[in-house]
């Protein structure tokens, strides 16, 4: 049985406390008005010296554009904070969720030599109700107008704004928040419902929990598989509201599911380097290096899927979505795709190396890291634009975010025996070598 | 001079596997273990070196890799540009997205091939080769391990390999192997 070390409760305090701080400066820091963002341009335009003199013939114009560009920049450091805070939110709970998405498919598959690990997925699985609140209620905030991470719930843009205009009947807010409650709700309950059966199965073994646990994982697949294309539509895709991909749900698929089990890898070398897990071996972390190293292949592979077909392509409204990416998020954008492919390739590509612990945990840090840019990259071109940096909320958001996290899981962990004796696989798990 | 070579049969892949740990333990010398079906783990058993099949492999990839780049940049930009779908071929950096398909698939190509015609070289395989099995039982049911006797006595060497589990053991003078 584990008991959470204190160790990690303080390591989570202080995570929280820190984040919550800088979240608050963040929000703080904001502009207070237009003007203020006003002459905050003109200092900065100032600061560039004469490099504007050629163009006082257009002073006119530029004053109006100004004005209006003023205001638009005013909008995005407003939404920064929000905007951090649900990225790191999303992420981590997105993860958990993906975690237990690998739960399901040891179930469902009856694998033999996961069993072992299934402890540290339910632990990991608990997060889901408290991130999915997190989420939620970011959610609830952006619907009441507390921000405009998304502009389809702002009624003068509608009016406005044909392409959304006509998307209504599914982007409004009462339809929106319904469908959020199911997916968070659904998952939650499904997940509890898992861990609790595995845990009733440790008092005395039950072939009836057994198959019971079977079919609930494959009734969360499937129902996993539609809710999660339709969150990426709904939690993501819809910041950019006119911008739209088929295979988006499948993208961030692998991003959460490769997230997650790297999650349970570095947990599980954690647990081990502390004395617990004694028989787990170097096959198991071998193999769940080999799911880290496919998935990000995987993950590369959609994501150039979907920009090789809009590249060749080239209809305006589907390459705007790159253009911005890659014109103002350019170092991320690229950065990103070298660090969750080629470096995870390159280094998980040798079979000696995915059985060194420490160099799994590196490798998954780093896969962890690129999986939050490209959360990052996914939400902020549509809510901050230009005006984005990784800064201070950012940071704190994740520190807050990762605080909560590490005390959830660890508390969850803590709930139950770190193996779950009585499954009817465990033994062929104990003993899985090769 | 011939060195002298014991051939012990085994039925069994269980048996076969703790055999091999025992010869090994007494220091006497395994040249080949000839099996119907492979046996996980009897490589690491008898200490054979890890292949290095799994670096030509990435190396070949590399040269499919630098080939498809070349072959590409020749075909498309070089010899031949071409304008498609509004995307003129005037730099291989600036159509580089069209062309990592079929990067990836020479990648691959390369990669596997030429893994599979190292690996016939390297097993000395080709179209004819007659058979090198020492017996035709060991294509069927049976398991044979070759041990080098060396200068120890062959009786002894026989009488220990019976001890492991052999089923049989054939002397045969050393005929040239790898």
């Amino acid at each position: 049985m584990y008991t959470m070390s204190s160790k990690i409760k303080i390591t989570s305090a202080i995570l929280i406390i820190i984040g919550t701080i800088g979240l608050i400066y963040g929000f703080m820091s904001t502009p207070a008005s237009v003007d203020e963002v006003t002459t905050m341009l003109a200092d900065s335009h100032a600061a560039h010296g004469d490099t504007h003199a050629v163009s006082n013939t257009h002073a006119e114009v530029d004053a109006h554009h100004d004005e209006h560009h003023a205001e638009h920049v005013y909008d995005q450091l407003k939404n920064r904070p929000w905007a951090s805070i649900y990225t790191a939110a999303l992420f981590f709970f997105l993860l958990a969720v993906g975690a237990f998405a690998f739960y399901a498919v040891q179930n469902a598959a009856q694998a033999g030599w996961s069993p072992i690990l299934f402890r540290v997925m339910e632990g990991i699985s608990t997060y889901i109700l408290p991130g999915g609140i997190v989420v939620f209620v970011l959610l609830v905030l952006s619907m009441l107008g507390y921000n405009h991470l998304f502009i389809w719930t702002d009624p003068d843009v509608v009016a406005h704004d044909a392409i959304i205009a006509n998307k209504v009947g599914y982007l409004n807010t009462p339809f929106f928040l319904l469908r959020a409650a199911i997916y968070i709700g659904g998952w939650a309950f499904l997940s509890w419902l898992m861990r609790k059966n595995s845990r009733k199965m440790d008092e005395n073994f039950n072939e009836s929990l057994f198959k019971k646990n079977f079919k609930v994982s494959a009734i969360f697949l499937v129902f996993f598989i539609v809710s999660e294309s339709m969150m990426s539509w709904d939690f993501i895709m819809s910041i950019d509201t006119h911008w739209f991909s088929t295979l988006f749900g499948w993208y961030v698929f692998a991003s959460m599911f490769v997230s997650g089990i790297t999650m349970i890898a570095l947990v599980t070398i954690y647990l081990k380097s502390r004395g617990y897990l004694p028989e787990v071996n170097n096959s198991h972390i071998h193999d769940l290096a080999k799911f880290m190293f496919g998935i990000s292949i995987f993950w590369t592979y959609l994501w150039f899927s979907q920009f090789l077909l809009i590249w060749y392509a080239n209809i305006p409204e589907e390459a705007v979505y790159y253009v911005q990416r890659i014109e103002d998020y350019n170092l991320l954008f690229f950065g990103m795709v070298a660090i969750n492919f080629i470096f995870p390739l390159l280094v998980l590509v040798n079979t000696d190396f995915k059985r060194v612990n420490w160099i799994v945990v590196m490798t998954g840090i780093v896969i962890l890291i690129g999986h939050y840019l490209n959360f990052y990259v996914m939400i902020m071109p549509g809510t901050v634009g230009e005006s984005w940096f990784i800064g201070i909320p950012e940071i704190s958001s994740i520190l807050l975010i990762a605080g909560l996290f590490l005390y959830v899981i660890f508390n969850g962990l803590a709930k139950a025996p770190l193996i779950a004796k009585n499954f009817p696989l465990i033994k062929e798990s104990k003993h899985f070598h090769y | 001079m011939a060195a002298k070579v014991l051939h012990a049969f085994y039925t069994d892949d269980d048996i076969l596997m703790n055999a091999v740990k025992k010869v090994r333990d007494k220091k006497y010398s395994i040249e080949e273990v000839y099996c119907p079906f492979p046996v996980h783990g009897l490589d690491k058993a008898m200490g054979l070196q890890h292949t290095k099949l799994a670096i030509t492999s990435f190396l070949y990839g590399c040269v499919g890799l630098a080939v498809a780049l070349t072959m590409m940049n020749f075909i498309m930009i070089v010899d031949w540009p071409q304008n498609i779908g509004g995307k003129p071929s005037f730099s291989l950096m600036e159509n580089l997205p069209a062309f990592i398909p079929t990067a990836f698939e020479m990648t691959v190509f390369f990669a596997a091939h030429l893994m599979v015609i190292t690996f016939y070289m390297r097993s000395k395989l080709w179209p004819f080769k007659e058979a090198e099995n020492p017996d035709v039982r060991t294509t069927d049911d049976h398991f044979l391990m070759e041990v080098n006797v060396g200068a120890n006595d062959i009786q002894e060497v026989a009488e220990f390999l019976h001890s492991t589990g052999a089923v049989e053991i054939d002397l045969k003078k050393e005929v040239k192997h790898d």
